[in-house]
């Protein structure tokens, strides 16, 4: 069953433009230039029910505007829009109610309410009948073992509790769809790992339809089979993970520091990234060369003092998805 | 009740948070008591000089500078700050996500807001000015209780209305504060605004005759005029009515205003970064 529906959307916000410095501030006084940015251009996806999406791109991508226009909290400026047959922003009281929301830097819960006082008041707000917000309410407390938090003020939790709090909070009326705009910011990494086991657990065991965005490939990695790329407003890539692993994110990089001066090396399938006097920085595809191969042929060789596997980063990824799908823009 | 509930909550959740803060409430009615003595010793002073000129007694003005300092909290001089904080921090992307009516939530909320601020300091008035000052001897000076049992009766609409006009007006200004991102300009405006026009500073029949009949009718009579006048009795029987109706028309109208401009404004909201 179609739950996402995304046909031609585009946002474009008018921004004050003005030259810099005093006599830049004054003539805006008088005139105002105003400059077009376009958010969102042409973009188009679906989604099943049951599904789990992940969202990457650099910041101001456009990922959060993306979420924003599913969740009914903005309007577009043209498209269409369906979700669960509804447009969120034309039926945005009916919508919402459906939808459970978080987002990783804002907090829904009240501050100085403790943690069981906002859940009572989400349920509230949500019209969650009594007996089916307890029963709710337990189970979430327990996936996310909340127990012990939940006579804290929001405000005294730290923020790995708190995400785990905001979970249960955007999900006591029990939603068929969540949007989650990067939820794992700024969590340490047990942390992270509690969030991604929920999220799992929640789409695999209850069914519920996911759609993330986030900048960590971790992320994306423990969690989605398919994956939307969006740079610069547009849509580049939407593919199964398994070929974006194969492909584009396949790359490792191995960087190794030498006793002696770091040779000359000439491997098939290896580039020379950067070097220094007694360290090198390779890139290599496991699925050519796979890693402990590469590292053994290596130190076979030469004596060497460390070594360790990077990814490249994901704005480097995304970088190469610009080139890929020639999408450089002022 | 199932469609007012989650309002309610919504209410519950800020009286419930303002009510902590003792300390504001304390220093709130400190000052209040402070300027309700000054006032009422200019009151003191001029009807001294000038008592027949006066359009109502003594007792009744110093009854009315109690009345209006109890109240003091209630009136819409001031966005509602959760406003402001929640359109420059993006809190109102969660407002939104609510399943209610966008002004509806809102209006609970300043609601609530409002009246946790004004019902402790109210009753610790109450409790000075009505019962400590004629205990020691200050009877004279004291806050004194309805003009007879039709006024009393009366004063509670009249109540309800003045909070619920004041909950309409403040709406426009939230509306205007998220619009704009920045309640500075609106404060600036509303609080000589409210002062002045709701008879807070003066009694409106203290003004000169000329301006009354525009005094009476204007929005911001509603929200201490015609209340304290009902109060003292000054409006009876009809007069009384009318001044309800007064009350409740321009809270309406006001409503009405500020559901047009916060459909607008929601229209319009754009939400950067993050």
């Amino acid at each position: 069953m179609l739950q996402i529906l995304v046909e031609a959307l585009a946002k474009t916000y008018r921004v004050a433009e003005r030259a810099p410095g005093l006599a830049g501030a004054v003539r805006g006084l008088v005139r105002r230039r105003w400059r077009e940015v376009h958010a969102l251009v042409d973009v188009s996806f679906s989604l099943e029910a049951g599904e789990l999406l992940a969202f990457i791109g650099p910041n101001g991508a456009g990922k959060s505007t993306t979420v924003k226009i599913l969740s009914g909290i903005l309007r577009p400026t043209s498209g269409r829009v369906e979700v669960g047959g509804l447009v969120p922003y034309e039926e945005r009281v009916k919508h919402v109610a459906r939808i459970g929301v978080v987002f990783g830097q804002r907090s829904q819960l009240w501050w100085d309410l403790p943690v069981l006082d906002g859940f009572d008041l989400l349920a509230d707000i949500y019209r969650v009948a009594p007996a089916r917000y307890r029963r709710r309410r337990d189970e979430l407390v327990a996936m996310l073992r909340l127990e012990p938090l939940l006579d804290q003020p929001v405000r005294q939790l730290s923020l790995g509790q708190r995400m785990r709090a905001e979970f249960a909070a955007a999900l006591l009326h029990d939603p068929a769809i969540l949007f989650l705009d990067e939820p794992t910011i700024g969590l340490d990494a047990p942390s992270k790992l509690a969030v991604r086991e929920f999220v799992r657990r929640l789409n695999r065991e209850q069914g519920v339809t996911v759609l993330l965005t986030t900048h960590d490939m971790h992320d994306v990695e423990a969690l989605a089979e398919r994956v939307v790329v969006i740079g610069q407003g547009r849509l580049l890539a939407d593919s199964p993970f398994a070929s974006l692993r194969a492909g584009v994110l396949a790359e490792r990089r191995l960087c190794i520091d030498f006793a002696g001066p770091a040779p000359a090396l000439e491997m098939d399938g290896v580039t020379v990234r950067a070097r220094t006097d007694r360290a090198l920085e390779l890139a290599f595809n496991p699925v050519d060369i796979p890693t402990p191969k590469l590292i053994a042929a290596i130190t076979a060789k030469h004596a060497v003092e460390d070594i360790h596997v990077d990814e490249p980063a994901i704005e480097e990824v995304i970088a190469r998805f610009y080139d890929l799908h020639d999408a450089h823009e002022a | 009740m199932q469609e007012i509930c989650p309002y309610l909550a919504a209410f519950r959740a800020r009286f419930q948070l303002m009510l902590q803060y003792r300390a504001a409430a304390l220093a709130g009615f400190a000052t209040q008591c402070w300027w309700g003595a000054i006032r009422i010793m200019v009151f003191a002073a001029f009807y001294g000089v000038h008592a027949s000129a006066a359009p109502i007694s003594l007792a009744d003005a110093v009854t009315y500078v109690w009345l209006g300092q109890a109240l003091l909290a209630l009136l819409p001089w001031v966005a509602d700050p959760e406003i402001g904080q929640a359109v420059r921090t993006g809190g109102v992307g969660y407002d939104r996500l609510r399943p209610l009516d966008a002004y509806g939530y809102w209006f609970a909320r300043t609601l609530g807001w409002m009246l946790a601020r004004a019902l402790p300091r109210a009753a610790l008035m109450a409790l000075v000015a009505g019962i400590v000052l004629p205990l020691v001897g200050l009877g004279a000076w004291a806050w004194r209780p309805p003009s007879g049992l039709a006024a009393a009766l009366l004063f509670i609409p009249a109540f309800a209305l003045m909070t619920a006009l004041a909950a309409a007006i403040l709406m426009l200004a939230n509306v205007i504060v998220a619009a704009s991102l920045n309640e500075r300009g609106v404060n600036a405006v509303l609080t000589p605004l409210v002062i002045v026009f709701s008879g807070s500073l003066l009694p409106l029949d203290f003004f000169p005759d000329a301006m009354r009949p525009f005094l009476h009718v204007q929005p911001f009579a509603g929200l201490v005029d015609i209340p304290f006048r009902i109060y003292f009795a000054d409006l009876h029987g009809s007069a009384a009515l009318q001044g309800l109706a007064l009350q409740a028309g321009w809270t309406l109208v006001l409503v009405g205003l500020g559901r047009l401009a916060m459909e607008r404004m929601m229209r319009r909201l754009e939400m950067q970064g993050g």
